[in-house]
């Protein structure tokens, strides 16, 4: 067979597939062909294609409404606008994508800044973790104290408050580093200027939502508040959740709390306003004795 | 009872069935977590040996939870067709996986028998299956459903629309809600995950999301992701509602954790069936997810397949219109790494389909998993052609508010084209007449939200 008949073959084959559906004519989804590079010296000198400008460049071609289309963008972080080759992404919105998740994979193990724990005097206490690996693979171990732990509140902590607050780093201590100096001191002026008796706050290494149970047993406190990290999303890698629970005891869930979540200047909840919003929730705990599915869900 | 062999000149011998499941897991962190793992891989070996010479109705005799301790149990174990039960009784799950694989065995029959199933025996046959095993035996059953467009038929791949936005903002939802449906994506359901779970916020989502379904007469169903309180709260009020929702677990004290219990979901599926907008007969949705009951330390020492098959003989209580694992989103503790994450994902897509249940998948996986975008490709590429009912569509597949990354708009229409999978029907027709589909494929007017500012 010639190069000539093969070549016919493949036309043929191509025109049917085009007929069929299953080629995408011109338009939508195919580009033109590239353009061919300039000659000469290899010169690739980029700007960061993370920074805000590169990041929210849409990648239709040909909308239908392009202003309208640059509105709906600015509406929400969620990743749209960005276009197709075929039915897959287009390259510069693949690869933002795979840069924003190495980001996060870079970030999980990071620790909290000492200064930031001197800020506002919290002493440190462990679970029965042993290392980041076991933190990871063992949410059982991360949601008990040490009994060490429990001896240092026992000595440290005034006993019996109306509010006890606690944080921890979970997988994210950016999230405390950035959203602790702004949420704490609003919920302690909120609560002080609201006449609720809070605990001495501190710190625990390697925590789960679940250790505010041993938390709420070992200060014998009314309330807790759980400060800690989320796990890292894409580009937001410093979130913060507030779970609060009326008398955390052991065998008390999820079910018993209620939770702010994604606390951060990065598309969520700013700090300043949660806080507002935590102090108004464990007042509200306090008044009704009761927290979490007990609580009711008509409130907020 | 005796549950003993010996393999390479070694006598491995096993306590209990409940012990006996649990070692003849594919491994999982969970488990071993758990403490309940086979201590070698030639002791899960053995242990599968072994259960492959246990009867069917050993293992109805044998509950992970007593029945007198848990409705969950009761649950399934009420359901269970006493006539085809007295006829599969004596089958060994060796058999059984044979059974199920042989080209003699029809989908019909398959069906029949999913009438007398158990969450263990699921299970157990499931722990006996090769990855394409799974494949192939879930592509036998079609499990369809109607809510307001029919799910499940052969040959179609759904997809939900995923729009969530970090504070619930109506106009980002709109937005993204906009960009799916230009994909594609929207055929399964419009379905939200709320940032902030009360009845106001929650409604003002629902109104919009049936204002854009009525607007552009789009042949599918909304949902909200609020706690099922929540939603039947919103439906008292008036709130327009396609699909009801809830996360469900395996145990009775699991489902507490998640605020819920047998008699609640009855309601809730009553409310549905009297307040939904939708046609119907199909109003329930759930999400499942292996390790959910060990996280709330309710796993009553049995192993996280084993509480994740009990799932589906819960949800189909409740005849749902689709039901879907949350493959990887639980994190490494339960799965750590894309082996595992695969593994599960073609296990619970099985097992549901086995159990009777239209059942998809959101194929996913969070940053601190040993897992990244491709291992999830991967996973809906296998699971599309084991013939999975539906997977979640999100921007890009990066959940700007669960802060996870799953299968994005552009997978749908991916996967429809290098399968030769359509939409769901209806929606295919509604795509074609608005010129964003042809013969299965995009149109050049697809993939631009500014298509719908036309209207």
């Amino acid at each position: 067979m010639s190069s000539a008949d093969i070549d016919a073959i493949v036309q043929a084959v191509l025109a049917e597939l085009r007929r069929d559906g299953r080629l995408p004519s011109d338009g939508g989804g195919s580009a033109s062909a590239p353009a061919p590079a300039a000659e000469g010296e290899v010169v690739i000198d980029l700007p960061d294609p993370a920074d805000d400008a590169l990041r929210r460049r849409i990648g239709v071609t040909d909308p239908v409404d392009a202003e309208g289309l640059a509105n709906l963008c600015s509406t929400t972080t969620a990743r749209i606008g960005v276009g197709r080759a075929g039915p897959r992404p287009r390259t510069s919105a693949l690869l933002l994508f795979q840069g924003d998740h190495g980001v996060a994979q870079d970030a999980i193990y990071g620790t909290v800044d000492e200064e930031v724990k001197a800020q506002f005097d919290l002493f440190t206490v462990e679970t029965q973790t042993a290392d980041q690996d076991e933190y990871l693979l063992r949410p059982d171990l991360g949601r008990r104290l040490t009994d060490e732990a429990k001896a240092t509140i026992a000595e440290r902590c005034k006993p019996n408050p109306q509010v006890q607050i606690v944080v921890g780093a979970g997988l994210s201590a950016a999230a405390v580093n950035h959203q602790l100096p702004d949420i704490l001191p609003v919920i302690q002026q909120g609560l002080a200027t609201a006449g609720v008796s809070v605990g001495t706050p501190f710190y625990i290494e390697r925590a789960r939502v679940g250790v505010m149970n041993d938390v709420g047993e070992a200060t014998g406190a009314e309330t807790v508040l759980l400060l800690i990290g989320e796990r890292p999303g894409l580009g937001v890698a410093d979130a913060l959740s507030a779970y609060m629970g009326y008398q955390p005891r052991p065998g008390k869930t999820d079910a018993d709390r209620d939770l702010i979540c994604m606390i951060t200047y990065a598309g969520g909840t700013n700090p300043l306003e949660a806080g507002a919003y935590v102090v108004e929730k464990l007042q509200e705990m306090l008044r009704e004795k009761a927290s979490g599915v007990a609580l009711g869900r008509e409130d907020g | 009872m005796l549950l003993r062999t010996k393999l390479y000149g070694t006598t491995y011998e096993f306590g209990s069935i409940k012990e006996l499941l649990a070692k003849a897991n594919e491994e999982k962190s969970g488990d071993r977590g758990a403490g309940i793992a086979a201590d070698s891989v030639a002791e899960r070996v053995a242990a599968r040996g072994v259960l492959a010479e246990v009867t069917l109705g050993t293992l109805r005799e044998n509950p992970a939870v007593p029945y007198e301790d848990d409705e969950v149990t009761r649950v399934i174990d009420d359901a269970v067709n006493e006539w085809i039960f007295a006829e599969i009784k004596g089958w060994k799950v060796g058999d059984f996986r044979e059974w199920l694989l042989a080209d003699t065995t029809t989908p019909a029959m398959i069906t029949r028998v999913s009438g007398a199933l158990t969450g263990e025996m699921v299970a157990a046959v499931t722990k006996l299956m090769s990855n394409m095993d799974l494949m192939l035996a879930a592509r036998k059953i079609e499990v369809s459903a109607h809510c307001n467009n029919t799910i499940g038929l052969h040959g179609r791949l759904a997809s939900r629309n995923q729009p969530n936005h970090p504070t619930d903002s109506v106009e980002g939802i709109r937005a993204a809600i906009y960009e799916g449906l230009s994909y594609g994506s929207g055929d399964s359901v419009i379905g939200i995950n709320p940032s902030d779970d009360t009845v106001g916020s929650v409604a003002r989502l629902l109104e919009m999301t049936y204002e854009i379904i009525e607007r552009w007469e789009i042949p599918t169903q909304n949902c909200l992701l609020a706690h099922v309180t929540t939603q039947m709260e919103a439906m008292r009020k008036g709130a327009p509602v396609g699909l009801v929702f809830q996360s469900i677990a395996g145990s009775q004290k699991a489902n507490e954790a998640f605020g819920v219990d047998v008699a609640m979901l009855d309601e809730a599926y009553d409310l549905a069936k009297r307040y939904c907008f939708t046609a119907g007969p199909n109003y329930m949705y759930f999400e499942t997810g292996q390790g959910t009951a060990l996280s709330a330390d309710a796993h009553h020492g049995a192993d996280q397949l084993v509480m994740e098959a009990r799932n589906y003989g819960l949800a189909k209580r409740y005849d749902p219109y689709q039901v879907n694992t949350v493959v990887g989103f639980i994190g490494p503790e339960y799965l750590y790494d894309a082996v595992q994450i695969t593994r599960a994902g073609l296990e619970d897509h099985f097992m549901g389909k086995l159990t009777g249940i239209s059942m998809g998948c959101d194929a996913c996986y969070t940053n601190h998993a040993v897992a990244a975008q491709n291992d999830i490709e991967n996973l809906a590429v296998l699971l599309s052609a084991a013939g999975c009912n539906y997977f979640m569509g999100v921007p890009m597949g990066d959940d700007a508010m669960l802060s996870y990354q799953c299968t994005s708009y552009h997978d749908a229409p991916s996967l429809r084209q290098l399968l030769g999978l359509r939409p769901l029907p209806e929606f295919e027709a509604w795509m074609e007449g608005l010129g964003l589909m042809a013969d299965g494929v995009l149109t050049e007017r697809a993939g631009d939200a500014s298509f719908f500012l036309q209207r």
